[in-house]
């Protein structure tokens, strides 16, 4: 069978860092090709050499068996090569069609035919049925329109082969499976697609074949139905990777968090957190399982003191700590693992030595009467970095030179180290790979075996259900259900995240 | 980070030569002799003990200045106002310096310490509206500027002199001058107002890179929301940035108020050193010890272009212009860093 592409011992260099290692990757036309690898395996570098971002300084590149240079994006777009972006290029305040024509608007005596293009995106959107509204304002359309916008901006340029760069990281359960049917309609019509990701489920869902890189080398390519998670996880980590966490069962101990009736609301003033009541113990993770948007981040952030909450009560360890200054929330034993590593983890701009004692700079022996003591300071982050296998040159580096896992350990190593009585966990694993999604995990799993109470808060059902001991379930910004991992299902979970009621009694706690 | 403290180190250096060479073109494409001119400039600055004295005093105020807007720069701040905060700072010392009489022990201390509060004062207006309107601090200081300039003008006018142009001469016991450095530099102006701008670097560089302060201060200019999840002070910690970098500015205004001049004159326009204490900042980096040197290529280069006109007909306005294009390649460090990218490619 012929390739559609074909890209042959690439080879891209940085400095003296190799990035892609004769890296081979072959599609063939009308298949889903899954290209998979860790965080910084160099997935995304054989991509951007492939759309023309960057130039290889080995090997060659052929489209339809033709050796082709791709010097530029153009000559990308040229040759039907197109890249739904994992972060999207829209611009917010235009309708769907003109973002969509953006670049290469038809004209009709000077004046854009916006008519005729929205008739073209209209047939476009049926043909592959991607249901898409072509005069909707982008800031109007949900995350998973907006990704079809950008499915439908690379057809309309006539694409044939499409890159898909990590494009679940940002839907919903539900909209992941539209987004599997779309891709489906998309083979179908005689499109290629190359699928960059490091989810296995959706690998075996949905591809014929998977190249697995690791490290910038080329481990191989596999046909899916021959394969299984397990055997891909370890080509990608390089070892065993165990996905069902053991753990003991839970513990539970005294209540640790308490919350009553506790009422947010957003900078809008509309009410996203309802007359929420929950409660932590010590010793058990409790999993919030919930769609993006259902009041999780408002949840947390009025816990750990970083918005306002209007009314209610929170208690930690029988202290109230409503609506108290961070640092103090901080002092009466809360860690947090903020949802977002880059706003509010670290400071990206300091050494990733400065930032291990975020929270704790003002205490000896980190500091005295007011003088840094650098000593105490960069032997604290060289102890957690050890500890917490944080994969940085040295303690000195920028925390923005640092991959987002390694990110990611260094925060949960802060927050631990701490030794809080609650440790809040928000998506924890968002964006990692499969090995330091494990390494969390345990770490998690671990708080809860000393006695602490965890609440972790997590768009991933599967992690939810892998790592909770009881799931409390987000709609709309009430607890609508508290559920046993052991007795649920995903099918249940989805269901009650969508906002059906449970059928048995117990509908809050 | 060696390398990029070679480049922090060579960007400037490498701005400053591009400068030069460029300003070269300029004074041949314009007719004039560009190693008479340059040869006059350097006597100019550095070829007597005179000249030397010459250039430390007028790198007294660069010093000062370009650690106000460092500060503020560093704790994630732009503060125009420098000029404005010296301007004040100025009036503030000389107003102590005329209308107490006391020891000298306790009236030039009090006199700098006046024009840092000045200068605090003044900062914080802008600081203030910034951490609690989130009023943008470039526009409150350039307005902040005029407000100085003119009330100041009026204070001079009204109390300070009986509508007159001038203050009194402050009294000798407030007074930075010094017959000893002056005889050392064949009476020069220079006064011991140095020794404050090194000490004023040295407190900068162990504020910000020492203290639990500092540490705040810079994470907050990196980072808000992260400062605010570490449990720190955002607000207060904005002001408090703004007010230490008017502080700085108040006392390079003493400088001028308690050294160069003993007195404050009524002024038709800005003094030039707050603005110039913006290009100071950034060819030195935006560290102490970075300023302390291009403070002292901008004090040469401004006292050794007056001697230009006279040894080899250049006029002055040359000098302004290689200062503009050094600050020109400086702000261009992209160009210099290619360049520097590709010498060390080839060197290899």
């Amino acid at each position: 069978m012929e390739y559609v592409i074909e890209m042959l011992n690439i080879r891209k260099v940085f400095g003296n860092f190799v990035a892609n290692d004769n890296i081979t990757l072959q599609v063939k036309k009308g298949e889903i090709h899954a290209l998979l690898g860790e965080n910084g395996a160099g997935k995304s570098t054989l991509m951007n050499v492939l759309f023309g971002l960057y130039q290889p300084d080995g090997g060659e590149i052929r489209v339809k068996g033709q050796p082709v240079k791709i010097s530029n994006p153009n000559v990308a777009n040229d040759l039907g090569i197109g890249m739904v972006h994992q972060h999207f290029m829209l611009v917010d305040t235009f309708t769907v069609t003109e973002n969509i024509i953006l670049g290469s608007e038809p004209t009709k005596g000077g004046k854009i035919d916006i008519k005729r293009a929205e008739q073209e995106v209209r047939e476009l959107s049926e043909r592959y049925g991607l249901a898409v509204d072509p005069t909707a304002k982008i800031a109007n359309i949900s995350v998973g329109m907006q990704q079809r916008v950008e499915i439908l901006k690379t057809l309309y340029r006539g694409a044939e082969i499409l890159i898909f760069d990590e494009p679940t990281a940002v839907l919903t359960p539900q909209e992941i499976q539209e987004l599997i049917q779309i891709m489906r309609a998309l083979v179908r019509e005689g499109k290629s697609i190359i699928l960059i990701t490091h989810k296995l489920k959706e690998i075996m869902e949905v591809c014929d074949r998977v190249t697995v890189i690791r490290r910038g080398k080329g481990i191989g390519t596999l046909n899916v139905a021959d394969t299984n998670p397990n055997e891909l996880a370890a080509l990608m980590v390089g070892r065993e990777v165990h996905f069902k966490t053991d753990k003991r069962p839970a513990q539970p101990g005294k209540e640790v968090l308490e919350i009553k009736d506790l009422v947010v609301k957003d900078a809008r003033g509309v009410t996203v957190v309802d007359h929420l009541n929950l409660t932590v113990r010590a010793g058990e993770i409790v999993g919030i399982a919930g769609v993006d948007g259902n009041g999780q981040t408002e949840l947390v952030e009025a816990i750990t003191g970083l918005i306002k909450a209007e009314s209610g009560s929170i208690k930690l360890n029988g202290q109230d700590i409503f609506n108290l200054p961070p640092r103090k929330i901080t002092e009466a034993g809360m860690g947090h693992i903020p949802q977002d590593r880059h706003k509010h983890g670290l400071v990206l701009d300091f050494p990733i030595g400065e930032n291990m004692v975020l929270q704790t700079y003002y205490k000896e022996p980190y500091s005295k009467k007011g003088i840094l003591n650098f000593k105490a300071i960069y032997e604290k982050a060289r102890q957690l970095i050890a500890e917490f296998d944080v994969r940085t040159p040295d303690e000195y580096t920028q925390a923005r030179a640092l991959s987002g896992g390694n990110q990611q350990k260094a925060i949960i190593g802060r927050e631990v180290d701490r030794n809080p009585d609650l440790l809040i966990a928000a998506q924890p694993t968002r964006g990692l790979d499969v090995g330091a999604i494990e390494f969390i995990h345990k770490r998690l799993i671990e708080q809860r075996d000393q006695g602490k109470a965890v609440l972790l808060v997590s768009f991933e059902l599967d992690e939810v259900m892998n790592v909770s001991d009881r799931i409390a379930v987000i709609y709309e910004g009430k607890i609508v259900a508290i559920v046993d991992p052991k007795e649920t299902t995903e099918q249940e979970l989805g269901l009650l995240m969508a906002g059906s009621k449970r059928k048995e009694a117990g509908v809050s706690s | 980070m060696n390398s990029t403290r070679f480049t922090n180190f060579f960007v400037p250096v490498f701005a400053v030569l591009l400068g030069v060479i460029a300003g070269s073109i300029v004074m041949i494409v314009s007719g004039y002799n560009p190693i008479a001119g340059y040869s006059a400039l350097l006597y100019g600055a550095f070829g007597d003990s005179y000249y030397i004295g010459e250039t430390i005093r007028q790198t007294t105020p660069y010093i000062l200045a370009g650690l106000a807007v460092a500060f503020a720069f560093r704790t994630g701040l732009f503060n125009i106002g420098v000029e404005g905060q010296l301007i004040v700072g100025w009036l503030a010392s000389v107003w102590v310096g005329v209308s107490f009489d006391l020891p000298k022990v306790i009236h030039l201390p009090l006199a700098v310490l006046a024009a840092a509060a000045a200068g605090a004062l003044w900062a914080f207006i802008p600081g203030f509206l910034k951490a609690r309107f989130k009023v943008h601090e470039v526009i409150i200081t350039i307005m902040m500027n005029y407000i100085a300039l003119h009330v100041t003008n009026a204070i001079i006018r009204s109390v300070l002199s009986d509508k007159g142009f001038k203050s009194a001469k402050i009294h000798e016991s407030a007074s930075l001058q010094s017959e000893f450095l002056q005889s050392i530099t064949d009476y020069s102006t220079l006064h011991y107002g140095i020794i404050i701008a090194l000490i004023g670097a040295v407190v900068m560089w162990f504020l910000l890179e020492k203290t639990t302060k500092g540490y705040e201060l810079r994470a907050v200019g990196f980072n808000q929301h992260a400062s605010r999840y570490a449990g720190m002070n955002v607000p207060r910690n904005i002001i408090l940035a703004m007010v230490i970098s008017g502080a700085f500015a108040g006392v390079a205004g003493a400088m001028e108020g308690l050294g160069t001049f003993g007195n404050i004159s009524v002024k038709a326009g800005f003094t030039g050193v707050g603005f110039d204490g913006i290009a100071v900042a950034l060819i030195g980096s935006n560290n102490a010890f970075g300023i302390i040197l291009s403070a002292l290529l901008f004090g040469a280069l401004k006292v050794g272009a007056l001697e230009m006109p006279s040894s080899a007909d250049v006029p002055t306005e040359l000098v302004d212009i290689v200062i503009a294009l050094i600050i020109f390649f400086v702000a261009s460090s992209y160009l210099i860093r290619l360049l520097l990218s590709r010498f060390k490619k080839e060197g290899k």
